[in-house]
Formats: C-alpha cells, sequence, structure tokens
C-alpha cells in the first residue's frame, strides 16, 4: 500500500494531465486550475520551511565556529533585517516602492546580481578561449562559424566586409534554427518516454 | 446673403415653413447624409464623413472552453474611397439589442475579424462595430445574438495522433523487452559512463562530489529526471564512502533530494553515513544561489561537478568556477540554449533527451530501455514526416503543412 497508492496517484495526475491538453471544457479546465493552486500552496509551505533550514544551518556553523562561520553572521543578519522590514507593518505596504525593504533590495541585492551575471563576460571569453581550437574538421566548422557570427554583430565587422551581418543572419536562421529544432525534436520525444515511464510506475528511482 | 438660382434669406419670414423645408430637402439629399436606420454619425463639421462597417458573421470560436466568440465584419467603404481615413474599428457588445453597448475590443484599420475572448458559455450577445476616424465615428447595425458554446474537445487531432503513435511505439518495446527478457541494445552514452569514474576519482582524491540538480521546482521535468541520476549517483557514492553536497534552489528540491540520497544510503547498508546537513537549501535567488554554490566550489574543492537538470544564465558561471577548481564535470540539461556553454566548459554533457534516458540507461532495465527504443521509433516517423514535408512544401503543396498546423 505504502509504495501502491503513489504510483495509483502519479498514474491518475499524469493521465489528467494529458487529457486536459485535449479537453478545453471548464469542468476539466476548473480541476486543473485547483490542481495547480494546491501546488502553489504546497510550494509556499516548503519554502517556509527552506528558510527554516537556511537558518538552522547557518546558526549551527556559528554555534560550533565552524570555517568560515562569520559569513554565516552576516547571513542571518541579513536574513534578519529583510525579514523584519518586509514584516514589521504588517501589511502589503511593508514591501512596495520607496519602502526600506525595496531600498534593500535595489541598492543592495539588485547591485549584487548585476555583479555576478557581469562575469558572464568574463566566463564566455575563457570558455570561447578553450573552446575554439581547430582540433579537427569538426572544430575547424564550429570556430570559422563563431568567427563569422561574432564579426556579424559588431560594427567593426561589418567595416571589414558588409556582408558578415548577412552571414550571420543565415547561419542563425538556416543552420543554427535546424540543429536546434532537431534537440528539441528529441528532447520533447525523450520527455513523453520518461513521463510514460513514470506513469506506468516502470521508474521509480525518484520515489524509492 | 443672395444665392443665384435659390430663394432669398431676407425673404424668408412669410414663407418660413417652404424655406426650412427646402433647407431640410437640401440637406436629405447631401452625400453625407445617412438614413436614420442605417446609422448615428457624430463628428464634427468639415470633416470627412465615414461610413459604418457591416458584421457578416457572428459565430462561436471552435473548439474551447465556450468563452469565445468570432466576428467578422464588410470594411467599411471609406477605407477604399479615402485612404487613411478610418484608424480603427472598435468591437461593442450589448447583453440584448437594446442593451448598453461596451468596448471588449479594438483592431486598427483594414482589420476585418476579431474574437471576444471574454463570453460567457451559452448567454446570448449583440455586437456592434464602431469605425473611428480621427475625429468621428459612426456606429454599425448592431447584430445578434452570437452564442458561445463550451466544447469537450480542442480539435488538435494532429497532435493527438503524434502523442498516440509515440505512446504507442513506446509501449510495444515495453511489451518487447518483457517478453524478450534479455539485454535490449542502446548506444553507450559517454557521459553515464563517465559517471563511476567521476565519482571514483572523488574518492581516491578523498574530495567531495558535488551535485547540482538544477534551477527550476520538482514539478520541472529535468528536476524529476536529474532525482531520477541522483538516485544511483548516491547509491555509487554510498557504495564508496564518499562525501556527496547538495545544494538546492529550491526548497521542495531539498526535501526530494534527502529522501532520495537517503534512500540510497538505507539501501546500501550505510544510514549513519548519511549527512542530512550535506544537502540543504540555499536561496530562491538565481545568482544568490550561483554565488553560494560558487563558494563551496572555491572552499571544499570538489573533485566531481555533476550540473543535471534545467538551467538558465548561471550554467557557464557555475561550469567555469568548476573548471577552474580542476573538478571533473559532467552536465545535462534540455535548455537548448544553454547546452553549448556546458559543451564548451564541462568533460562530458548530456545533450536534451539524453538527461531523460540517463535514469532508464543507468538502471540497466530491459523494460527501461525498451522504453528508449520505443522512442526513436517515434523519432523515425517524426524524420519521415519532416522529409515529406519538405518535398511537399518544395512542389509547392501545401496540405501537408497544412495537416500539422496546431490550431
Amino acid at each position: 500500500m505504502k509504495r501502491q497508492l503513489p504510483l495509483a496517484i502519479i498514474f491518475v495526475m499524469g493521465v489528467f494531465t494529458i487529457i486536459t491538453n485535449f479537453i478545453p471544457a471548464k469542468p476539466i479546465a476548473d480541476v486543473n486550475q485547483m490542481f495547480r493552486n494546491w501546488y502553489l500552496g504546497i510550494i509556499a509551505f516548503f519554502t517556509f520551511l527552506g528558510t527554516i533550514n537556511l537558518a538552522r544551518v547557518n546558526a549551527e556553523h556559528v554555534k560550533d565556529k565552524s570555517r568560515d562561520w562569520h559569513y554565516s553572521i552576516i547571513l542571518l543578519a541579513a536574513l534578519a533585517t529583510q525579514l523584519i522590514l518586509g514584516f514589521y507593518k504588517l501589511s502589503p505596504d511593508s514591501i512596495k516602492e520607496g519602502s526600506p525593504f525595496m531600498y534593500v533590495y535595489f541598492n543592495l541585492q539588485f547591485p549584487l546580481e548585476a555583479t555576478m551575471y557581469s562575469l558572464l563576460a568574463f566566463f564566455m571569453t575563457s570558455a570561447s578561449f578553450r573552446a575554439f581550437r581547430a582540433r579537427n574538421k569538426e572544430a575547424l566548422l564550429l570556430l570559422l562559424a563563431a568567427v563569422v557570427v561574432m564579426l556579424g554583430r559588431v560594427p567593426i565587422g561589418t567595416y571589414i566586409w558588409h556582408g558578415f551581418p548577412k552571414l550571420t543572419e543565415w547561419i542563425m536562421t538556416y543552420p543554427n534554427a535546424a540543429a536546434k529544432r532537431g534537440i528539441v525534436i528529441g528532447i520533447d520525444l525523450g520527455l513523453i518516454s520518461m513521463a510514460l515511464r513514470m506513469i506506468l510506475g516502470i521508474e521509480r528511482s525518484y520515489m524509492q | 446673403m443672395r444665392f443665384r438660382g435659390s430663394f432669398e434669406l431676407s425673404d424668408a419670414r412669410p414663407r418660413s415653413l417652404a424655406a426650412i423645408a427646402a433647407v431640410l430637402v437640401v440637406l436629405a439629399g447631401a452625400p453625407w447624409a445617412h438614413s436614420a436606420a442605417e446609422a448615428q454619425a457624430v463628428g464634427t463639421s468639415g470633416t470627412p464623413a465615414i461610413e459604418p462597417a457591416v458584421i457578416t458573421s457572428l459565430a462561436d470560436t471552435p473548439h474551447d472552453a465556450g468563452t469565445s466568440i468570432d466576428i467578422e465584419w464588410k470594411l467599411s467603404p471609406t477605407e477604399t474611397e479615402s485612404p487613411g481615413t478610418v484608424i480603427e474599428y472598435r468591437i461593442m457588445r450589448a447583453d440584448s439589442p437594446t442593451g448598453e453597448f461596451t468596448e471588449v475590443g479594438s483592431v486598427p484599420a483594414t482589420t476585418n475579424a476579431f474574437s471576444d475572448g471574454s463570453t460567457q458559455p451559452g448567454k446570448q450577445y449583440w455586437y456592434r462595430i464602431d469605425t473611428m476616424s480621427i475625429a468621428a465615428s459612426v456606429a454599425s447595425q448592431a447584430a445578434g445574438p452570437g452564442v458561445s458554446i463550451m466544447q469537450w474537445y480542442n480539435g488538435r487531432s494532429n497532435v493527438l495522433f503524434l502523442v498516440l503513435f509515440s505512446c504507442a511505439a513506446i509501449l510495444v518495446y515495453i511489451w518487447i523487452a518483457k517478453r524478450k527478457k534479455g539485454q535490449v541494445f542502446v548506444r553507450r552514452i559517454p557521459a553515464l559512463d563517465a559517471v563511476d569514474e567521476a565519482i571514483g576519482r572523488a574518492t581516491e582524491m578523498g574530495k567531495p562530489i558535488l551535485y547540482i540538480p538544477g534551477g527550476l521546482d520538482v514539478d520541472d521535468p529535468q528536476t524529476i529526471a536529474s532525482m531520477n541520476i541522483l538516485s544511483r549517483v548516491a547509491d555509487r557514492v554510498a557504495t564508496y564512502g564518499s562525501r556527496l553536497m547538495l545544494p538546492c534552489n529550491k526548497a521542495m528540491q531539498m526535501s526530494m533530494a534527502r529522501e532520495t540520497v537517503k534512500e540510497s544510503y538505507l539501501r546500501v547498508g550505510k544510514p549513519d553515513d548519511f549527512k542530512e546537513e550535506d544537502i540543504r537549501y540555499l536561496t530562491d535567488d538565481q545568482f544568490g544561489y550561483v554565488a553560494g554554490v560558487d563558494g563551496i566550489m572555491m572552499r571544499e574543492r570538489p573533485a566531481a561537478n555533476f550540473y543535471l537538470g534545467a538551467f538558465y544564465a548561471e550554467s557557464l558561471i557555475l561550469a567555469e568556477t568548476g573548471f577552474a577548481t580542476g573538478a571533473i564535470q559532467i552536465a545535462g540539461t534540455a535548455m537548448i540554449d544553454q547546452l553549448p556553454f556546458f559543451v564548451a566548459a564541462c568533460d562530458y554533457t548530456l545533450i536534451g533527451e539524453e538527461l531523460y534516458a540517463a535514469g532508464a540507461t543507468l538502471s540497466q532495465d530491459p523494460v527501461q530501455l525498451g522504453t528508449i527504443k520505443g522512442q526513436d521509433v517515434a523519432k523515425a516517423l517524426f524524420m519521415a514526416l519532416i522529409i515529406a514535408g519538405v518535398i511537399f512544401s518544395l512542389t509547392g503543396h501545401t496540405f501537408f503543412y497544412n495537416l500539422f498546423t496546431i490550431k
């Protein structure tokens, strides 16, 4: 029973979800929406659980004075600050534009996120330097295509040869799009196969 | 004021009624006049007059939940006679022919169709099209009643056929695999062969293994596929006695991962080796999570990194940081825009469908491998359809393309 009940739930919900893609009638759509609302409610509860876990783990780091425990103090202080700022008015006004909560978000969190995102520029350069080596025919083709696309996207490319932007557009529109679509078809079929395995209870490693 | 061939207005008093009647007759014959039965024109004097559109069709939108009515109309003749005068058409709706009409949408000039998607099934509606110019508007005659009807099938027979065919092919191969009871051949996937190698390397070096299950929650198929693989990876980690670190982006991911790994340790008979604190929640924030994981990589220096699941812009940041620490890296995702980054920065990459097939391939269960073969049969059908579609399109036959257009 302990094993059969979850499998039965998965089977019923899986088949129902497939059916909802073909039945637009309101009663079915309403039931589907009800399940989605249940899911959102469960997610909200788990978010609360995750926050408690985060606080607990870092509090233990501070208590045990394990390696880099001072970073845990900063994390706990930031968590507590934002919690207080977000809840002190006990109304949505706490997090409206211009509130202290949003001030911290826009002036602290937002720039930090932008900093992490900007690392991509450097990482892309280093990854390209490693990836675009003409070791064999395929790698040479990749290198040539990459050079053409890069030149086609910057003004200096047009200055060197006016045909680069058009060639870039052609590469992105035809061979690149074709390859992407081929991969997407494979992905979708793989998804159907995996879903069928789970619905039929053949694959159960996620619930062992 | 005297007009040639007309009466004089200064003489109007004794013949006032006749004069007024004459003015009315002249005005009635003017080209900008409309009969009251046809329309009601509102505008300032001196602006070009516009003629109304005429509603030609009110029909229920097929294959929907009964919340939409399709309206078609004949364009205002003014569009042909005086191009550029008409700027838009406003679609007005009322619950009765004499009720108050309210706007439900607008479309630009030269458009003669609109779908009103805010109707209730079974309720009658009347529609009117207001033709708008810069300074005037004219309403058409009201048409109705239009009724939207709820349907129980959305008409996507082409999609249904392809889904049923794919499922049938997979089911047939499940049945064949059960009957054969032998090994089903599926090509080797280098990334999966490297899983054992990576875990063995980490064990020899005495360093931990880092597993990243992706940035989406457990309702995403890629996360589910990642959990399937995690079960196999955790089995091996538990057997070898290594340390598995799993920072999670979502709280529900954390719960699912903990249960999966705990079960693996129980299965190999080492429940005491399971460390709950190694599987923890960091943050939901995308770049906050990346910063946290990068910090773990730089501090703990794992020997093997697994990136399996859904990733966005953080994929390259994670992979490059892992490369800098010298770890062996195995990635897998179905996000096609991130695949090139993983291919460039990682040692092995599971591309798209290989991520979904990985759980089955690692299990080596003939029935599960049979589903992969069934999926290949469906892929063969798709390839045949694409080739046929290209041939028909090149020869000018569009019926094949129309057959597979999704409504």
